[in-house]
């Protein structure tokens, strides 16, 4: 279990004040560039955008039941057919990004909150602080994030409340490993001593001077943890424990429709599964493109 | 060996928490909120679980290491035999991924290296990447709609009629592995690849071409035996991914297994099998890292066993 990973080779801005504009201004020209991001960035305002404003373009209600019109395939009137009890897919697709967009990003600001604490306090103290919570992160790393959240959520009723504490706390200790290798490496930087002999407290030194100096790997972690975090609520919402009915979320229907596609009713679950495909690798290269700014 | 020993006692303690502790009154739970708090009671004593924490805690882990897994709620029956099963029938399931993945991973990831940039190292890596970070049961749906139910090459659940033999039983298992072997496939893929750039860039592999060997042996004989080393501890590392895929996998396909188990268990609130499911979980993936270990350091002289890191 090395503690050294990516984020090792994530240069820090430099230290001194006059020079800390210039490679922020650097790394969003560089985003601004790079095709990888802004490809990433348009899928992902889509699918705000479709959060945000869907039901004012949907054509139809997307919790409108019509049992007459159930499971009617494609046509010009459902593009995307209707699903078992005649909701149309097409309405429900574009407002099932709903709950996932406010779901997922909550838990990820608040595993980056707990993991940036936690990480700053064991990077800071080390020693024996530092061995007993990240034996325990350890281990909690140890098995699938899924599976941690499937025994919180049982234990603690489902709700959307839970899935964000349950993804964000599993989360936190991946964030904690990167932020702490990254302030093992500042804590031993000039501008730390300058800092420690001013007296400053520890508090004072973790947060507002080396926290500065690490928000690059923190960002970098970040949106890739944004990536995962959608992939554990949709997949949490597919088990039934996670986004709850009547939402039209996607991993909500392909759940309740998948039992029929032996019938053939392929649309019920296939413009679902494109959508939270498309969002998933759609954070996914926006962080590989956040990645690279950092890093180039 | 001790660190996995520690692990493994921190998961059980927070499974014990998640499984005996936050759910509160269990008796109530199961009995449901209009039943007599006699009886609750007497559940409660029933089950264990009115005494203290402690003591409730050691003998469920002391019994755990002797193979008592406790009672299933549910089911009224011990846990050990359910979770047993379950297991061997995850373990097909992950053996078939896996005999698929590793070679075609490392395959993949060396074509890539051994094209730099060029456009197949393009399509591997990212198509690689791409299909890793989809949630299985996407490509799961996407995969049963192309294979089973448009083509009708493959069936879509499963469950194997009864005395299946071997290949049927394979045949059944192809389509559930898919979506397992297009996760895996990426990361594999990706650390064959770098390992392979990083061991062609090295001073040994310009030694041997400059000394004249034919670029097959340069290859066969100095680039993969250095390239592959990291790309097996990543192999070691993803069986707890695996695991985690698996829940989904199992629900989707209805297969079962371990994760099917779990899946089952945490909809009833069966909290016992629950508990025992993710700990095995636990105690498969310490076991794995070992392995990774110590193959690792069979591997590569250069490391030596008990030196941590």
């Amino acid at each position: 279990m090395s503690a050294t990973d990516s984020s090792a080779g994530i240069p820090a801005p430099a230290p001194n004040d006059t020079n800390r504009r210039g490679p922020l201004a650097e790394v969003f020209f560089s985003l601004l560039r790079s095709g990888t991001f802004l490809t990433g960035l348009a899928i992902v305002m889509f699918w705000v955008a479709c959060a945000l404003f869907g039901e004012h373009f949907a054509p139809y209600d997307p919790l409108a039941d019509d049992i007459i019109n159930a499971l009617a395939p494609p046509s010009a009137e459902h593009w995307f057919g209707t699903d078992q009890i005649g909701r149309d897919v097409f309405s429900r697709v574009i407002v099932g990004s709903r709950d996932i967009l406010t779901v997922a990003p909550l838990a990820t600001l608040l595993a980056t909150i707990a993991g940036t604490a936690l990480g700053l306090f064991t990077g800071y103290f080390r020693g024996i602080v530092d061995d007993v919570i990240s034996r325990i992160l350890e281990a909690f790393m140890a098995i699938p994030v899924v599976i941690v959240a499937l025994l919180a959520i049982v234990a603690l009723g489902t709700s959307k409340t839970t899935v964000i504490v349950v993804i964000g706390l599993s989360f936190a200790p991946i964030i904690a490993r990167t932020v702490r290798s990254a302030v093992l490496a500042e804590r031993e930087l000039d501008y730390v001593a300058a800092a420690q002999l001013r007296h400053e407290s520890a508090l004072h030194t973790m947060f507002v001077e080396i926290l500065p100096n690490v928000i690059p790997p923190i960002l970098v972690e970040t949106t890739v943890r944004l990536g995962y975090a959608i992939f554990a609520v949709a997949t949490l919402s597919f088990m039934g424990f996670g986004i709850q009915p009547p939402s039209p979320d996607w991993g909500l229907s392909i759940s309740s429709n998948y039992g029929m596609i032996g019938g053939g009713f392929w649309w019920t679950v296939l413009f679902d599964a494109l959508a939270i495909a498309s969002l998933v690798i759609g954070v996914n290269l926006a962080a590989d493109g956040v990645h690279g700014a950092f890093n180039d | 060996m001790a660190l996995s020993l520690v692990t493994l006692f921190l998961l059980s303690i927070m499974v014990f928490l998640g499984g005996q502790v936050l759910p509160g009154n269990v008796g109530r739970a199961i009995l449901g909120p209009f039943a007599d708090q006699r009886a609750v009671d007497a559940l409660n004593h029933s089950l264990g679980v009115d005494r203290p924490l402690l003591t409730q805690y050691w003998s469920w882990i002391s019994n755990f290491i002797q193979g008592d897994m406790g009672t299933s709620y549910i089911f009224r029956s011990p846990v050990a035999p359910f979770v047993i099963d379950a297991l061997g029938n995850s373990m097909k399931l992950a053996a078939v991924a896996f005999v698929l993945v590793v070679p075609i991973g490392i395959l993949g990831g060396v074509i890539a290296a051994l094209n730099l940039n060029r456009p197949l190292d393009r399509i591997i890596s990212l198509g690689g990447l791409s299909v890793t970070v989809l949630p299985e049961f996407v490509t799961g749906i996407i995969l049963i709609l192309i294979f089973g139910v448009w083509l009708r090459w493959l069936p879509i659940s499963a469950a194997w009629p009864r005395d299946a033999g071997f290949f049927t039983q394979l045949y059944y298992l192809i389509l559930p592995s898919l979506p397992l072997f297009l996760v895996l496939f990426g990361y594999i893929a990706r650390m064959a690849r770098s390992g392979m750039i990083e061991a062609l860039d090295s001073d040994y592999t310009r030694t041997a071409v400059l000394k004249g060997l034919p670029w097959p042996t340069v290859i066969w004989r100095h680039v993969l035996r250095n390239a592959l080393l990291p790309t097996i501890t990543v192999i070691a590392t993803q069986t707890g991914y695996l695991i985690g895929g698996l829940v989904v996998i199992e629900t989707l396909f209805r297969y079962q297994g371990i994760g099917s188990l779990i899946f089952t268990a945490a909809r009833g609130k069966d909290f016992p099998v629950l508990e025992a499911g993710i700990l095995t979980i636990g105690i498969v993936y310490a076991v794995a890292t070992l392995a990774a270990d110590f193959l690792y350091s069979v591997l590569n002289p250069r490391i030596r066993l008990g030196t941590d890191q």
